[in-house]
């Protein structure tokens, strides 16, 4: 166990460290922060001393040393554009995120289950092929094009929802929330479902080929014989069976539902990490960018190892273990 | 029977009709005074000092005040100075407006003083606003209502640099450091309008300041919102999220001139959008001519492209009426502006005689450059353009590129041909011809984006005894000559002024601007 968590760790901090270098160098090669943030109205002097402010005097070598050295401490750097630390910056849009692909996440295990267990026990029923057929619209159409979709349908056509932007927020633990008012949900409602259906597309065919394969069992055939009801059956030795693949799929999904808001968050006009990010590619705010990359891939690597250990939980056969143990 | 149980529902079903309208009322007066703007871009600081950027800028504006002002034609008018005058080449004296501050303190000398001294002192400002203040080397207090600015060497643009420089109050921003300023005790300025709250990227929330010494303000509050992408922007104006936004994206433009809910504005921007043409260096990365040399360097194939470009046609066709073509560097209120510089006609053939007269009767391949996401349609016009001088043998392709990376591209000297914006800020033609077409000079601060690499001693003379010039009109005929150097030489070729525009629910007016800064005042409640 304890071999496995070193095995682990030392492999996210290479992964972390490949990312330093690759943002670093590639938003280095996009253009100088110098010329895109000085006035227009800016003299040369003026130039070369934001370009002091910025450490960009130096050479990209010593440039990257330093990044490195201070990334060591923990500090990615003051963002050039805010002028405090990106991480503080990045820091006061993840509440926002987070709950936007949590709830996302939500949405698609509440549609993407019942919808693929209907689709799975009845797979010739005219419910079971409608839901099959439809998930694959939820697979091929763009999540953009559904966002904006759904903003026409329901914010201008309707107008029972808003078309973009976050509720009232309420402080949590310190994390600005908007989950706690009827504004929030107003707001959260139509991105988070966007950034649901996909996912929830994917559940529904995990689950369905999960229930038509757990349904063929012995031991089903025996509660059955038992006489257990069909909801009993269903819940116990059909959803926990058919949970693992379906968690898993999740965790490791949930990481892409963070990177993929940059899109939602973009189109629905919402103040998180992923419009941040966009802006600061625009404005070539490099420590925001690479801040921005470090915070996603810890992300991923946590939720990858939660994931391993609820694994575990779900199915007690599995050992956390290597190979010599 | 059946009467007596159906009248108790209808007078429930009245009674609910009632509480829903009153429930109603104080919502629909509430619309009709709140102001809900969307910006095109976010700002990224509420201090105004801190970040020189345009959308900082126009945030501040609804909040803080300047000693000067531009007008919506880009006049420098008073705002919290009454009037002004010079003392002698190097001092002016400032009379300040009896104004009062958000937190009901009196606006004195003493506050304007330190609002001049405050941009120098921030240390980590990504784009300092010490650029407007730099020349300012005393200021000294007469009376609280009297103060005195002494620069350096005689400098003219001191009032036009003043419309930049936000006035706080002392008391409520003395050692506050920019991150920490963004809170209804620090951001205390004269503006009608009052901070309220601040969520970075989402919004900016203020209401109205009783005390405001302009009469009461429009709107009992105001909301900014900050939405950079341009389909969030118009469905949010059209379900109501906002009742106004700035920059209506140009597919949207016909369908929002035609929805009777909406009004729309347009207006010539004070953003001269024009051509760099790499006149000084004897081979370019970007011209390949069958001779060898770099045929820019020939003013007759300066003026052929000039020629060759239909400003009409694109102004029609690719701008919708959002491009004003001119031949000019200033709008024609501006100092600086040449009436006798007319727009030069639409003359492929004028063109094509002109460069056989330069030696290249087969014409040459040239590499067009432009942002393709700054200006607007940029892009396209780069496209049309190309096409345009292709038509005259100039085989012209289009090298687009992001705003971030055409910067670096072009201070690299990476272009030969480049299309780019100028905002005339100072609204005089000075600044432009100063960044842009003057030699580089890092002494004098000159020449600092001269993609042109142009370099023209006579003009350099001009400009030298026109930036201390401190006689207006003397001033405005020294530069009309300065701009007439520039155009007759085709240091860089003017193509056309861009229009900036602004949509909102009907019900609300519009009072358009030059300066591209949309606030509370552009907005008014239609009478």
């Amino acid at each position: 166990m304890i071999a496995y968590l070193i095995r682990r760790l030392g492999q996210s901090v290479l992964v972390l460290f490949t990312m330093a270098v690759l943002v670093f160098f590639a938003v280095f090669a996009l253009g100088s922060p110098v010329d895109m943030l000085a006035s227009p109205d800016a003299d040369q002097a003026e130039r070369a001393a934001l370009a002091v402010r910025f450490g960009l005097d130096k050479s990209l070598p010593v440039q990257f040393a330093t990044f490195i050295g201070n990334a060591l401490h923990g500090d990615l750097g003051a963002s050039f554009v805010y002028g405090k630390s990106a991480l503080a910056v990045i820091g006061e849009r993840l509440p926002a995120t987070i709950e936007l692909a949590v709830l996302a996440l939500v949405f698609s295990v509440l549609i993407g289950v019942p919808l693929g267990v209907i689709a799975g026990l009845r797979p010739n029923s005219i419910a079971g092929r409608a839901i099959m057929s439809t998930s694959i619209f939820g697979f091929s159409l763009p999540n953009f094009w559904i966002g904006l979709m759904l903003i026409l349908f329901f914010a201008v056509y309707l107008g029972w929802l808003p078309a973009g932007g976050r509720g009232p927020t309420t402080n949590v633990l310190g994390m600005e929330l908007s989950i706690f008012s009827v504004e929030g949900w107003r707001h959260l409602i139509l991105p988070a479902l966007t950034l649901a259906l996909y996912k929830a597309s994917l559940v529904v065919r995990l689950c369905e080929a999960g229930t038509r394969e757990i349904i063929t069992q012995e031991y089903i055939r025996f509660a059955r014989a038992k006489g257990l009801s069909r909801f009993r059956i269903i819940r116990l030795h059909l959803l926990k069976n058919m949970m693992i693949p379906v968690v898993t799929i999740l965790g490791m999904e949930f990481g892409a539902m963070i990177a993929f808001t940059v899109v939602i968050e973009t189109v629905f006009a919402y103040p998180g990490m992923g419009k941040l990010l966009i802006e600061s590619i625009n404005r070539l705010d490099r420590p925001v960018v690479v801040a921005y990359l470090m915070v996603t891939t810890v992300i991923f690597v946590v939720i990858n190892l939660i994931v391993d250990f609820l694994y575990v939980a779900l199915d007690p056969r599995v050992r956390l273990s290597g190979p010599n143990e | 029977m059946q009467a007596a149980a159906k009248s108790p529902r209808l007078s429930i079903r009245r009674f609910t009709t009632a509480l829903v309208l009153t429930a109603l009322l104080p919502t629909a007066s509430a619309w009709a005074a709140e102001l809900k703007l969307a910006y095109s871009s976010s700002a990224t600081s509420m201090d105004p000092h801190f970040h020189n950027a345009s959308q900082n800028i126009a945030v501040a504006r609804n909040m803080f005040e300047t000693l000067t002002q531009m007008d919506p034609d880009s006049r420098i008018v008073p705002d919290l100075a009454e009037s002004w005058k010079k003392i002698n080449d190097t001092t002016w004296e400032f009379k300040l407006r009896k104004a009062k501050f958000q937190d009901g303190s009196d606006f004195t000398a003493e506050d304007v003083a330190f609002s001049l001294a405050r941009p120098g002192t921030i240390e980590n400002s990504p784009s300092s606003f010490k650029i407007y203040t730099g020349s300012i080397t005393k200021t000294e207090i007469i009376d609280p209502q009297t103060i005195r600015i002494t620069t350096s060497t005689p400098y003219p643009l001191l009032p036009a640099d003043l419309t930049s420089i936000f006035m706080v109050s002392k008391k409520a921003s003395q050692g506050v450091t920019s991150d920490k300023f963004a809170t209804p005790e620090h951001m205390i300025g004269t503006g009608p309008y009052q901070f309220v709250s601040y969520t970075p990227d989402d919004r900016v929330v203020m209401k109205r300041f009783d005390g405001f010494w302009g009469g009461k303000p429009a709107w009992d509050s105001v909301t900014i919102r900050f939405m950079p992408n341009d389909g969030a922007r118009m469905t949010a104006l059209l379900s109501g999220d906002v009742n106004a936004i700035e920059n209506v994206p140009t597919p949207d433009i016909e369908k929002v001139k035609a929805n009777p809910d909406l009004v729309y504005a347009a207006k010539k921007s004070h953003r001269l959008i024009f051509l760099f043409l790499d006149s000084g260096r004897e081979s370019s990365p970007g011209v390949k001519a069958d001779n060898g040399k770099n045929p820019l360097q020939d003013v007759r194939v300066r003026r052929a492209i000039n020629m060759a470009i239909d400003r009409k046609a694109i102004s029609e066709r690719l701008m919708m009426g959002l491009a004003y073509p001119t031949n000019n560097l200033a709008t024609d209120q501006m100092m600086g502006f040449d009436p006798t510089l007319e727009t030069v006609p639409y003359n492929p053939e004028g063109a094509k005689k002109l460069l056989a007269e330069a030696g290249y009767p087969n014409g040459f391949a040239l590499t067009l450059g432009t942002p393709n996401n700054r200006l607007l349609n940029d892009a396209r016009v780069a496209q049309a353009i190309a096409q345009m001088l292709t038509r005259v043998n100039i085989k012209t392709d289009v090298d687009a590129v992001p705003f971030s990376a055409i910067n670096t591209k072009g201070n690299k000297g990476e272009f030969s041909a480049v299309m780019m914006g100028w905002g005339v800020q100072t609204a005089e033609a000075s600044s432009g011809i100063r960044m842009m077409v003057a030699c580089p000079d890092k002494a004098r601060g000159w020449g600092v984006v001269n993609w042109s690499n142009y370099c023209n001693p006579k003009l350099t003379e001009q400009l030298i005894a026109l930036t201390s010039e401190m006689d207006d009109a003397k001033r405005n005929d020294m530069l009309k000559a300065a701009v007439h150097t520039v155009v007759d030489d085709m240091a860089i070729v003017p193509l056309y002024f861009q229009g900036m525009t602004w949509a909102a629910k009907k019900g609300i007016k519009i009072i358009p601007r030059m300066d591209e800064r949309t606030s509370a005042f552009t907005f008014e409640p239609a009478p």
